[in-house]
């Protein structure tokens, strides 16, 4: 198992005393396009913040590159962040700088390269997500899906080992969809990096993930291989694969008894 | 906005600040005056002193020589010391007359000098001799009710 | 209390940040340009509003005394002493102290603090301590034009419409105000003014709830506590300064 970058083990997790995930343990294989799945609210994107050190556990550990991440200081953990390259939601680009600004805005802050250099850089990048026409527009005019894939370009500007994506088909159109679902793979196999990807969209990423954990209740309720997982006969899987409006996961949320509330 | 335009933005509202700042030294302030470098200092002692205060002005014909550095009052002879700054460029003769007079009708009080013939002037250090006190209401009321009050009995 | 021991703390990053951001001149340039430069307009006019009517009411009320050729001194003073810092730091709470509570408000509602975070640059060095500079950089520069500005709308009403004496009028002001004494006072002030006010603007964004809600109640309460901070420590150091 020394081919994983990054491994959460024992991992337990909570704001207060509810704790959000208890006792979870994930491998993300190096090279492996990984996605992380489960309903809304049970904790996902709060994995992704652990891993980036944004968040400590409560107990267990986060290993990436075989360093502790709660464990280091500062320094240690920027130079940790400096090999991660994240897609939050709605892209969170800077409003106040340009396209070219924003993908440049990593290369500026920790590299010494030259202005040439960089802008042979910036529109490479901006080219490999399609928008090299766009390097001088502000953030607020673009679309989402074209705001998405800057962001996109702008997390792989230097190139890190360790791509992840904060659930990021949410609210696109179908071909913006397509796009960024054919960016993820193709990146992630150029660079070589390992792509942590959370979402709940099934059909996309059972497309091109390598492997897939699906979260509920806190704890790890199944993984495994897309193929593996579609021939699953787990209840939450099949409901979440087949997009049942009831099973595992209840329609009603807890209430009380429905004849005695409407006071008949 | 490009970054030339900013940096000249800038510099317009430091250059108008340091300005303003300067206009409100020379202008609206006393900062000219108040550039009296050399000064010697000299003693005056007063039985009453009325509302002088420290850095009141010392003039004499009107025009500010010096300013009023201490006020304390001596406990052997009981009366006040006044120390005063005088600029350097300024000597007074030995036998100088210090007053206390009030500026307008109630404005603050402040030292003026009167020249007398002396052939010698004031050293640092030195006293003036003649001094007048500030007029006190009170006695002058009284002293004016006296009066009246003698010339009515005649 | 809690959140006075987290302004601390944040006050305290933004010292240790400072030399970083110093090294980015051009990012406090810039806020100095936001912050700084976009007052100038509703700084300058207000001043001379004001300027104008302490010498429009000041004559009215010295003139019953027969001391209307004072009325250079009372402008002055007023202003130098309180009015120029004190309004300046009302107007700067309220408009570049909202814009900075709302832009960082905003900028973490949109996670954009968190993608800085998570590209390992600190926000603090980046966003919030060349704010913070600049705010006090430009405070006492905004100040000094109001005075400055003020005493000219005074001038204005005093001498060419009312017909107060010319020279009298500076005269009179040069003679009773003291450089160190009041000058040197307003402009102190007006640091300690700025330096309040920025902290609590850039603390209410940081600390913002990221909803619109929470953005919007942030920069109310923004101009709410920096206006009573201000009159609060203009009590204090007038009692230090000027009794």
């Amino acid at each position: 198992m020394s081919n994983n970058l990054i491994s959460i083990e024992n991992l337990s997790f909570g704001y207060d005393k509810n704790l959000i995930h208890k006792d979870i343990n994930m491998q993300f294989s190096k090279g492996k396009v990984s996605a992380i799945m489960g309903g809304s609210g049970c904790g996902k994107t709060t994995i992704l913040k652990l891993i980036g050190g944004q968040l400590a556990p409560n107990s267990g550990r986060v290993v990436v590159e075989g360093r502790v991440v709660h464990e280091q200081n500062r320094k240690g953990i920027y130079q940790l962040r400096r090999k991660m390259g994240m897609l939050f939601q709605h892209g969170a680009l800077f409003t106040d700088l340009s396209v070219y600004e924003n993908v440049a805005f990593p290369m500026r802050e920790h590299t010494n390269l030259p202005e040439n250099i960089i802008r042979d850089l910036v529109l490479l990048k901006l080219n490999a997500v399609g928008l090299r026409g766009a390097h001088s527009k502000m953030p607020t005019e673009l679309s989402g899906g074209m705001a998405r894939r800057v962001a996109l370009a702008r997390a792989v500007a230097l190139d890190p080992d360790i791509i992840m994506y904060d659930e990021p088909f949410a609210g696109l159109d179908p071909i913006s969809m397509a796009v960024i679902c054919d960016l993820i793979r193709t990146l992630n196999d150029a660079l070589g990096a390992t792509s942590i990807i959370v979402t709940h969209d099934v059909a996309e990423t059972f497309l091109f993930a390598d492997y897939i954990y699906f979260v509920a209740d806190g704890v790890v309720a199944a993984e495994g291989s897309p193929k593996k997982l579609l021939a699953s006969k787990l209840p939450f899987v099949r409901q979440f694969i087949h997009s049942e409006k009831d099973g595992p996961v209840p329609f009603h949320i807890k209430a009380p008894n429905y004849r005695s509330d409407l006071a008949l | 906005m490009n970054k030339i335009t900013l940096d000249v933005w800038v510099g317009i509202l430091v250059a108008i600040g340091i300005v303003a700042l300067f206009g409100l030294a020379t202008k609206v302030g006393n900062l000219t005056s108040n550039n009296i470098k050399n000064t010697y200092s000299i003693n005056a002692y007063f039985e009453n002193i009325g509302g002088l205060k420290p850095r009141a002005p010392v003039k004499s014909a009107g025009v500010v020589v010096g300013r009023v550095q201490s006020i304390i009052f001596d406990t052997e002879a009981y009366h006040a010391v006044v120390n005063i700054n005088i600029d350097g460029r300024y000597v007074f003769p030995k036998d100088t007359f210090a007053n206390i007079y009030t500026a307008g009708l109630l404005g603050e009080q402040y030292i003026a000098l009167e020249a007398g013939g002396d052939l010698e002037n004031l050293a640092p250090g030195d006293r003036i001799t003649q001094t007048q006190d500030a007029v006190v209401l009170e006695k002058l009321i009284s002293q004016f009710l006296y009066n009246s009050a003698s010339e009515g009995g005649k | 209390m809690i959140r006075l021991g987290a302004g601390t703390r944040l006050f305290f990053l933004i010292l240790i940040y400072s030399a970083d951001s110093f090294k980015r001149i051009h990012l406090i340039i810039k806020e100095i340009y936001f912050i700084g430069v976009l007052s100038l307009v509703i700084i300058i006019v207000s001043a001379f509003f004001v300027g104008m009517v302490l010498g429009l009411q000041g004559y009215y009320t010295l003139e019953k005394y027969g001391s209307s050729e004072a009325i250079g001194v009372l402008v002055a003073l007023s202003l130098v002493r309180e009015l120029g810092p004190v309004v300046t730091a009302l107007l700067f709470a309220g408009r570049a102290g909202t814009a900075i509570t709302a832009e960082i408000g905003l900028m973490k509602a949109t996670e954009q603090l968190s993608a800085m975070e998570m590209m390992a640059v600190s926000p603090v060095a980046r966003i919030i301590a060349p704010r913070f500079w600049a705010g006090i950089i430009s405070m006492p520069l905004l100040a000094s034009i109001f005075s400055m500005v003020g005493v000219l709308g005074g001038y204005l009403i005093a001498v060419p419409i009312i017909g107060v004496d010319d020279g009298a009028f500076w005269s009179q002001m040069q003679a009773n105000v003291d450089f160190s004494n009041d000058i040197i006072d307003g402009v102190i002030k007006s640091v300690v003014f700025g330096f309040a006010c920025t902290m609590i603007a850039l603390f209410e964004g940081f600390d913002a709830p990221p909803t619109a809600e929470g953005v919007s109640h942030a920069t109310t309460r923004t101009v709410v506590i920096s206006s009573l901070a201000v009159l609060g420590l203009d009590f204090v150091l007038t009692s230090f300064m000027f009794v």
